[in-house]
């Protein structure tokens, strides 16, 4: 008996017939057998005291193959060809009913049979790069990500669309920021909150938004398309260096933190909207600029009260090249860190400091603390947000051997990671018993 | 008409879904109690659904990815009701263990097999009504049979399902859903098709109602137990008529459909035997405004001015067909007018099997007929007025039903209106759309949960019916109308209270039956007398403080405005004594002294007039009538 033959189960009497499924992980391992019904139900059925019989062997095909090739194509409406980089994600999964397994699709053609207006658009080309939950990016991912849509850029497509689990999507497109400047081109990073085999999935309209980002964009920068509200009004595009998943859940989690979004997709008219006049306008192509190299000995602490400074010296000693502290407040850590973060300095490495209240800059003159830490050779790292200088310090190790280079260009605006002037409006409004 | 049902073949299963009354929703902590207000001002959500085009089984494809292109579905979220699991703006908890043991109860209650392990399902829906585009539901327990006087009627599964948004209203072509009912857990019992007679579904339909309020933890009131009904007949199709919230009108639903099967399949052969086929009936649809551009018709000029246009398309050989009446007050234009609406949006339809009509003159038809090249003696044409793209979708739905009238009876999700007849819904799903929903584990059925479960087990009916006469020597009409009765629990719960001569189980009886009965065909919203304020007003009527005639003017008083003080009105009608009323009355009876002699035939009635006005409530009637009487008789003696 095996998941996919049709089977008989004769219980106390009832008799119940359907097709074995395969145990979910959470099924009562030891007597549970599911069962998908005629009428499409699963149930749970105990096998103690129940006679079994194999009606028909093999009567679902069960884990279809998965074809895989690393590209498919589909031929557009217009002479416009936009390449689909694909790493995994909700964004393209797709059900199968007679299992319910989930398998991620990664073709063209399955693109455009969930959104049939993508033709209309241009020719798709889908390169199934990854199938990896975003969890599970590391450096190295990031590296060939970027090489790969580097080469698209040189061959000459006109859209380049990076499809991404939502997770530490916002790791990669600051990733993506660094190792390619100078683009003649947007680069946009979509992924969705709700997977694409519901039918209340946000990963369409995400699409179609990073599409039309993709074409039509003025500026020459690695965005984020994704909900800007709850609703499937519009798709905000944000800065890759200063966007942030702020909600675990929600399909506006996505949010420009420290600075305005660069721009929306109105819908239902896919109308593109500039938000921001401050942008990278896009380059010509033989100015762009390919450094995907990233280090890997690099690590974000978070300050707390009780930090031990034995974690910092555990990092040294295992020849980490950089730290970024989340600190608190202005940029504090406390007082007995001090000594080991000053030891990790005249080690060589390099220690930036971050906020950990997520909005505001860092200032780390305004208390001793602050003054202490900088003088044992912390770097604040102004404004950015504590992931965008882990991946901007990873990627400086990589490709610049002077650490006095690392260091001056940790705190040197590149692409926008850095917003000198906060404008009272950037920190979002939170319910204070207003009327809803 | 007298339909013999056995010779049509037909064949009835019902969909009982029945709110339960938990704490909380299946999936989340929100209560179960809806939003009442205005609900103009609350939080929008506004959502577009897809559905992948290779995804949607059976039916057209093409048809359904139309449909549901562009539908714009307009969520209001009330603070209080609604929380991010029902915005689909986060994952669903897990399933409420409460709802899940009343579940379990009613099962065993209906001698059905429960599953060992509970699998929820996603079930594609794909109308707004579930933000996510699918209703969670899981088969609880399979089998069990329910006995009738016309032969038992086999149960197939029980399901534990979340209820759908409340559709309020329609804005600009888009639904607008109140998210407050999401998420309340329902209890769905599907029957075999086993029944044969529209009185057997009456029947069969009140007796599983009946074992789920004896379960105690079913809501009660308009829109809480809804019933889907599958009719089919031999040669028709089976079709699907959801959401009829009204028992009463079972019957005459199961009727009527078969009314209109019938109609339909004598329509096929009249149109065979008119030698046209489908091929005649072309896709064509031609811009006739020209011919009302002088045209008298209010509804044609005011459309014009909006810059509207009317297209027609000519159904050849279809003259008088139109005008065929399916189900009363329903033609088959009506029929086709449903489709037109459903799919291009417009609001209704014109037809020559009505004109002239509308102020639409002879004249103008014949020049309609002209211009199309059809002949008035044989064609039809169908009209509609709109801008171009919603007048070739709705002609285009038009076309399609027309084309389904030469096979017979179209496979159809329909809806019933309040008399009995239903009009079209939507095409039917092919086999359900089902796959796991992953984010919530599955429950395994352990003896906790049975034990649970057992709280709430229906006890068997007849056992109650023989409770009713024997224990509490009810007779067997107020006893039939207790069962039938939403408050019928309270009755055991009060009679457990009271039990004395002034407030007797038959008074209780008659006071939730007949006596509610009354006040709601008044008007009065007896929804908002709650089992305390019962319990209120017949503690005050054992202790004399109200008479029987108060403790009615006391509810309906209450129910009308429950925010007033229950206390306050018991004083107001506050029992006054024998003394007082016969004060009263003689005081009337004197001042009226002379009329009375005069009127001596009517005098009863215009003392006992005048002395209601001032002792309504607060003395029965009958002890007022007696006192008039034996007054009246001492002054004309
Ligand atoms: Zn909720």
């Amino acid at each position: 008996m095996k998941p996919g033959d049709l089977i008989r189960i004769v219980k106390d009497g009832h008799v119940v017939e359907g097709v074995l499924m395969p145990l979910t992980e959470l099924s009562s391992k030891n007597d549970i057998v599911v069962v998908k019904l005629a009428n499409g139900y699963n149930v749970g059925v105990s096998l103690t005291n129940a006679y079994v019989e194999v009606v028909k062997e093999g009567y679902i095909e069960m884990g279809v193959s998965e074809r895989r090739s690393a590209s498919t194509y589909v031929t557009g409406q217009t002479g416009k060809l936009i390449s689909v980089v694909s790493t995994g994600g909700t964004i393209v999964s797709k059900v199968e009913y007679e299992t319910g397994a989930v398998k991620p699709a990664l073709t063209a053609d399955d693109l455009i049979d969930f959104v049939p207006e993508l033709k209309e658009m241009g020719s798709i080309e889908v390169i199934d790069l990854y199938r990896i939950l975003s969890e599970n990016m590391t450096p190295d991912h990031w590296a060939s990500i970027s090489r790969v849509v580097g080469e698209k850029i040189v061959s000459g497509v006109d859209g380049i669309i990076v499809a991404h689990g939502t997770d530490t999507l916002s790791y990669t497109s600051s990733a993506l920021a660094f190792a390619l400047m100078n683009l003649p081109q947007p680069i946009v990073l979509v992924g969705s909150q709700r997977s694409s085999d519901r039918p209340s999935s946000d990963s369409a309209l995400n699409l179609l938004a990073s599409i039309v980002v993709a074409l039509n964009a003025p500026f020459g920068e690695v965005v984020a398309a994704m909900h800007g509200s709850v609703s499937d009004n519009y798709i905000l595009v944000h800065r890759g260096v200063k966007v942030r998943k702020m909600h675990s859940s929600r399909r506006d989690a996505f949010q420009t933190v420290n600075d305005v979004p660069l721009a929306k997709v109105v819908f239902p008219d896919k109308r593109l909207v500039m938000i921001s006049t401050k942008y990278l306008c896009r380059n010509k192509k033989e100015n762009l600029i390919i450094m995907p190299n990233f280090e890997k000995k690099v690590a974000i602490v978070k300050a707390y009260p009780g930090l031990s400074s034995e974690i910092i010296d555990f990092l040294v000693d295992k020849k980490f090249k950089g730290i970024v502290i989340e600190g608190t407040g202005l940029g504090h850590v406390n007082d007995l860190c001090i000594p080991s973060i000053r030891r990790a300095a005249e080690e060589g490495v390099v220690v930036a400091m971050a906020t950990q209240t997520i909005f505001g800059r860092v200032n780390m003159n305004v208390y001793t603390t602050g003054r202490r830490l900088l003088m044992a050779g912390v770097i604040p790292a102004a404004d950015m947000l504590a992931e965008t200088t882990y991946v901007k310090l990873s990627w400086l190790l990589a490709n610049f051997n002077d650490l006095s280079d690392v260091k001056k260009l940790l705190t040197r605006n590149l692409v926008h990671e850095i917003n000198d002037a906060h404008e009272e409006y950037l920190y979002p409004r939170w319910y204070h018993g207003d009327r809803l | 008409m007298g339909i013999d049902y056995n010779d049509v073949g037909l064949q009835v299963g019902l969909e009982i879904h029945q709110q339960l009354d938990t704490s909380s929703k299946l999936f989340c902590s929100c209560p179960t109690k809806l939003f009442e207000g205005p609900d103009e001002e609350l939080a929008k959500v506004e959502r577009y659904l897809r559905i992948g085009r290779s995804e949607t089984g059976e039916v057209d494809p093409a048809a359904l990815y139309e449909y549901m292109k562009g539908k714009k579905i307009i969520y209001l979220a009330p603070k209080g009701h609604v929380c991010t699991v029902e915005l689909d703006e986060e994952p669903p908890h897990e399933l409420n263990k409460e709802a899940l043991s009343v579940a379990l109860g009613i099962s065993l209650g209906f001698k059905s097999k429960i599953v060992d392990e509970v699998y929820v399902m996603r079930k594609i829906v794909v109308d707004g009504s579930n933000t996510t585009g699918f209703q969670r539901t899981a088969i609880i327990a399979l089998g069990g049979e329910l006995f009738d006087e016309e032969g038992t009627v086999r149960i197939q599964t029980i399901c534990l399902e979340e209820d759908a948004a409340r559709r309020v209203r329609d804005l600009d072509g888009s639904a607008v859903y109140n998210l407050d009912r999401l998420g309340i857990p329902l209890i769905e019992i599907s029957t075999a098709p086993d029944i044969r007679s529209p009185e057997q579904t009456l029947r069969v339909a009140s007796r599983i109602g009946l074992m789920l309020r004896l379960t105690g933890k079913v809501k009660r009131g308009i829109g809480t137990i809804r019933q889907d009904i599958n009719v089919s007949i031999k040669g028709g199709s089976k079709v699907e008529i959801k959401g009829v919230q009204n028992l009463e009108i079972i019957d005459k639903v199961v009727e009527y459909e078969v009314m209109r099967q019938l109609t339909l399949l004598r329509l096929r052969d009249e149109i065979l035997s008119r030698g046209i086929s489908r091929d005649d009936i072309e896709d064509k649809f031609l811009d006739v405004t020209e011919v009302f551009k002088e045209s008298k018709s209010r509804l044609i000029v005011n459309n014009l001015r909006e810059g509207n246009k009317v297209y027609a398309c000519v159904l050849k050989g279809f003259k008088g067909l139109l005008k065929v009446e399916v189900q009363p007050g329903r033609r088959f234009g009506t029929e086709l007018a449903d489709y037109a609406r459903e799919w291009g949006g417009v609001s209704g339809i014109i037809h020559t099997d009505e004109l002239p009509g509308y102020g639409i003159s002879v004249d103008e038809v014949k020049r309609l007929y002209s211009l199309l090249g059809a002949d008035e003696g044989r064609d039809a044409v169908v009209m509609v007025i709109g801008p171009e793209g919603k007048c070739t979708r709705s002609l285009n739905a038009v076309v399609s039903r027309v084309k389904e009238a030469f096979i017979g009876v179209p496979k159809e999700t329909r809806v019933a209106n309040d008399d009995g007849t239903t009009r079209y819904m939507r095409p039917q799903p092919g086999a359900a759309r089902m796959y796991p929903e992953t984010d919530i584990p599955p429950v395994r059925i352990d003896e906790n949960l049975i034990r649970e479960a057992m709280k709430y087990v229906p006890r068997d009916p007849n056992a109650v019916y023989e409770e009713l006469l024997t224990k509490y020597s009810l007779s067997h009409e107020l006893s039939k109308q207790l069962l039938r009765s939403p408050y019928m629990l309270y009755f055991f719960d009060l009679v457990k209270e009271f039990s004395d001569d002034v407030v007797t189980p038959q008074y209780i009886a008659s006071l939730l039956t007949i006596h509610l009965k009354g006040l709601k065909s008044e008007g009065i919203p007896i929804e908002n007398i709650t089992f305390d304020v019962i319990k209120y007003v017949l503690s005050m009527l054992r202790s004399g403080s109200l008479s029987k005639d108060g403790v009615i003017e006391v509810l309906r008083e209450y129910a009308s405005d429950p925010k007033k003080s229950i206390n306050d009105l018991a004083k107001r009608y506050v029992k006054k004594d024998l003394d007082e009323v016969t004060r009263v009355i003689s005081k009337i009876v004197e001042s009226n002294r002379d009329e009375l002699i005069k009127k001596k035939d009517r005098a009863f009635n215009i003392v006992m007039g005048l002395a209601m006005k001032d002792l309504r409530g607060k003395v029965d009637g009958k002890v007022v009538a007696d006192l008039v009487r034996k007054l009246l008789d001492e002054l004309l003696r």
